[in-house]
C-alpha cells in the first residue's frame, strides 16, 4: 500500500538531481557510523530486559537473588525449568502452555471464520437490513471492553462455562474488527474473477470458499495472528473465569507462580521464558504480517 | 460503492432454494443466503456484545450479588452512589479513576513523541533499517503477564538490576520503585512506553510512507530546512495518523489494568489502582456486580467524552480537508493491552 503513492517517476527523478551538492565522503561516513552506534546503544537497551529475563532464567535460585547481578549464568542450571515445569508442583507450567497455545488456535479459527463468513456478506451481497447490521458491527468497535465484564463473566457462568477454556475461546470472538477488516479486503478484490465463477455455474458459497477465500490469504493470516496474540497474552478475563490450576492460561497461572514464588525470580523467569517463546517465535516468523495488521488497523481501510 | 454493481448480479447466482424464484433487479430478494453467511457472526455477537451491553445496563439497575438468591431493583442507586460523597463506592471509584487519570496523563505525552522520533528514524532508508524496527517493536507482542513480571523483577528494591546499576552510576539506589508513589508511577510508565512503543512507531511509520516524497523535494528547493520541513510538510500530512495514534493512546492508557495489577498490586495502599482494577474487583472479587456495572457505564461514558473530544480537536483543524480517513478500531484494537 505504500507503494501505491510512490511519486510519479518522471517528477521524482529530475528533482532528485536538484539537490545540494553532497557533502563530503568522509562527513557522511562518521554521519553514518554515529547513528548505527546509536542505533545500536539504544537497541541494546531496548531489549537488553529480555536478555536478562533469559539469562536469569538459567540461573540457580542462590545467583538469581545475589547482587551484582552477572549477565552469565554460573553455574549454568535449568533448574528452574525442571521445577516449573515438573509434574506434581501446583504450577504446572507446560499444562498452562498448552492451554494457552490450543485456546488462542481454536480463538483465532473462530474468529477468522465467523468474521470472514460476515464480511463476506456485507462486502458483496445485497440484502434487507444491511446497513443497520454493519452499522451496529461498526458502532462496536467503539465500545470498551470494560462494560463486557461483568455482564458476560454472568452469562458465562449462566452457560457453565466458567472456569473451562471455552470461557476464553468463544465469548471474546465476536471481531467488529475482524469484519471490519475482512469487509474492506473483500471489497477490494477484483469482481471480474467473482463473476467469471458464477458464469462456470459456481453457487455463492463456491465462489466464497474457491475463488475469494484463497485470493485473501494475507488478510486472513494477519487477522488470524492478531486475534491470536490477543487471546494468548490476555490477562484479565483469564484471570478472573479460570480459578482451577489445570485450567489456566499461561500468563494468568504467571501471577500464580508470581504470588506462591514472591521471591523466585528463577522460577519467574522460566516460566515467563516459556511463556514469550511462542509469540516471539510467531513474531519473528510472521513479522510482516503482524506488523501489517497494526499498520493497516491504524489508516484508511 | 461497490453495492450498487453487485446488486443486480447477486440474484442470478442466489442458492436460495426456499425463496421461489428471485426477480431480476430486486436486491431484497437475495433471500436466505447473506443470513446463512452472517449467521454464525451475527450469535456471537448477539450472544456476547450485544446482548451484555443490555445486560450490563440491567444489572446495574440492581443490588446484584451473584452469590446471593434475590437480586432486588433499586434504580439508579448504584450510580446515585457514585457521586455521592461519602458513600463506599464513591471513594474507592474516584480513587481509581484519580490513579487512571494520572496515569493516563503521565503516559499519553511521551506515547506520542517517543514513537514518532523512532518513527522518523527508522523511516530513513539505511541498511539493517528491518532489523532496528523488530527489535523496537518486539516488546509489544508480549503479553503483559510476561512484561509484568519481568520487570517486577528488575525494579526490585534490593536485589533489581535497576537500583543496582542506578547506584553504579551515583544514583539514588534504595528507591521502592512498587510500593511508593510517586516512584511506582514512573515504574508503571517507563514500563508501559518501553513495552508499547512500537505499536505506535509502526503506524506513525506507515503514515509517513503515504506522504509523497515529492513534497520534501519541494520543500528542500525552497530552502527549508530539516525543521521547517517536519513543521511543514511531515506533521500536516501525519495529522489523520496523529489523531488516531492519539485516542487510541488515550484509550489504552484509560483501559490500564495489568501492569498496576501485577507489579505494583495498587501500592502503596490502593493508590496505584485503576479504575478497570477497581471494577474487576469490586465485581469479580467481591461479587458487588450491580456497582461495578455502573462504574463501568460511568468509566465509558468518560472514555467516549474523551474521544470525541480528540476527534473534535483533530477534526476541526482539518476542516477544510472533505474526508476524514476511515478510523478503524480504537477500543477493540489495543484491548490485550491492558
Amino acid at each position: 500500500m505504500s507503494t501505491s503513492v510512490e511519486p510519479r517517476p518522471g517528477a521524482a527523478a529530475p528533482a532528485r538531481q536538484n539537490r545540494k551538492p553532497p557533502p563530503e565522503p568522509t562527513k557522511l561516513k562518521v554521519r553514518r557510523v554515529l547513528r548505527y552506534v546509536v542505533l545500536t546503544l539504544l537497541a541494546l537497551a531496548f531489549i537488553s530486559p529480555l536478555i536478562f529475563m533469559l539469562v536469569t532464567s538459567f540461573k540457580t535460585r542462590a545467583d538469581a537473588a545475589s547482587l551484582p547481578p552477572t549477565w552469565i549464568p554460573n553455574p549454568f542450571s535449568t533448574d528452574a525449568y525442571a521445577t516449573v515445569t515438573g509434574a506434581g508442583t501446583n504450577t504446572p507450567v507446560l499444562r498452562w502452555f498448552a492451554n494457552s497455545m490450543i485456546a488462542a488456535a481454536l480463538h483465532a479459527l473462530l474468529v477468522v471464520s465467523t468474521a470472514a463468513l460476515a464480511a463476506y456478506a456485507l462486502a458483496r451481497m445485497e440484502f434487507r437490513g444491511k446497513k443497520i447490521v454493519f452499522g451496529m458491527v461498526v458502532a462496536t468497535l467503539f465500545v470498551p471492553p470494560v462494560i463486557l465484564v461483568i455482564p458476560n463473566y454472568l452469562i458465562v457462568g449462566e452457560l457453565f462455562w466458567l472456569d473451562t477454556l471455552i470461557a476464553i475461546i468463544v465469548p471474546t470472538a465476536a471481531s467488529a474488527f475482524g469484519v471490519f477488516f475482512l469487509r474492506q479486503f473483500f471489497i477490494g478484490l477484483p469482481l471480474e474473477l467473482e463473476e467469471a465463477a458464477r458464469l462456470d455455474g459456481a453457487n455463492r458459497w463456491q465462489i466464497f470458499w474457491k475463488v475469494v477465500l484463497p485470493l485473501s490469504r494475507p488478510a486472513l493470516v494477519t487477522l488470524a495472528m492478531l486475534s491470536f496474540l490477543t487471546n494468548y497474552n490476555d490477562f484479565l478475563w483469564p484471570v478472573y473465569v479460570l480459578f482451577s490450576p489445570d485450567v489456566q492460561t499461561l500468563p494468568a497461572g504467571l501471577s500464580t507462580l508470581q504470588t506462591a514464588n514472591a521471591v523466585r525470580y528463577d522460577l519467574l523467569m522460566a516460566g515467563a521464558v516459556v511463556a514469550s517463546v511462542p509469540v516471539l517465535a510467531l513474531y519473528v516468523g510472521a513479522q510482516r504480517f503482524i506488523i501489517e495488521g497494526v499498520s493497516r488497523s491504524g489508516l484508511k481501510g | 460503492m461497490a453495492t450498487t454493481v453487485t446488486a443486480p448480479r447477486s440474484d442470478t447466482v442466489s442458492d436460495d432454494r426456499r425463496g421461489g424464484a428471485p426477480r431480476r433487479g430486486d436486491p431484497h430478494r437475495a433471500g436466505a443466503a447473506p443470513w446463512l453467511f452472517l449467521a454464525p457472526y451475527l450469535v456471537l455477537f448477539v450472544a456476547f456484545v450485544l446482548g451484555p451491553i443490555v445486560y450490563g445496563l440491567y444489572i446495574s439497575l440492581h443490588r446484584y450479588d451473584f452469590t446471593l438468591p434475590n437480586k432486588p431493583f433499586v434504580g439508579l442507586e448504584n450510580y446515585t452512589d457514585l457521586f455521592t460523597p461519602g458513600s463506599v463506592t464513591f471513594d474507592v471509584f474516584w480513587r481509581a479513576m484519580r490513579a487512571t487519570a494520572i496515569f493516563t496523563v503521565m503516559s499519553v505525552p511521551l506515547l506520542l513523541v517517543v514513537p514518532l522520533v523512532i518513527a522518523l528514524v527508522m523511516n530513513k532508508k539505511f541498511p539493517g533499517r528491518n532489523v532496528f524496527r523488530a527489535l523496537y517493536f518486539a516488546p509489544y507482542v508480549l503479553g503483559v503477564a510476561v512484561v509484568a513480571i519481568l520487570w517486577r523483577y528488575l525494579l526490585d528494591a534490593n536485589i533489581g538490576p535497576v537500583n543496582y546499576y542506578l547506584g553504579l552510576l551515583g544514583l539514588p539506589d534504595d528507591t521502592n520503585w512498587t510500593t511508593s508513589t510517586p516512584a511506582a508511577w514512573f515504574a508503571l510508565v517507563g514500563v508501559t512506553v518501553w513495552w508499547t512503543l512500537g505499536f505506535n512507531a509502526v503506524i506513525y511509520l506507515a503514515g509517513l510512507q503515504d506522504i509523497p516524497k515529492e513534497l520534501y523535494e519541494a520543500a528542500e528547493m525552497d530552502g527549508a530546512n530539516r525543521w521547517q520541513q517536519f513543521r511543514n510538510v511531515t506533521l500536516p500530512g501525519l495529522k489523520p495518523v496523529l489523531s488516531f495514534v492519539t485516542m487510541i493512546t488515550i484509550i489504552a492508557s484509560a483501559n490500564m489494568f495489568g501492569q498496576s495489577y501485577l507489579i505494583t498490586r495498587g501500592a502503596p495502599g490502593t493508590e496505584t489502582r485503576t479504575a478497570i482494577y477497581q471494577i474487576a474487583e469490586t465485581g469479580l472479587r467481591n461479587y458487588q456486580m450491580g456497582s461495578a456495572a455502573a462504574m463501568s457505564y460511568v468509566l465509558t461514558v468518560f472514555l467516549i467524552i474523551l474521544s470525541l473530544g480528540v476527534f473534535w480537536l483533530f477534526r476541526e483543524k482539518q476542516a477544510r480537508k472533505k474526508e476524514p480517513p476511515l478510523q478503524a478500531a480504537p477500543m477493540a484494537l489495543r484491548q490485550g493491552r491492558g
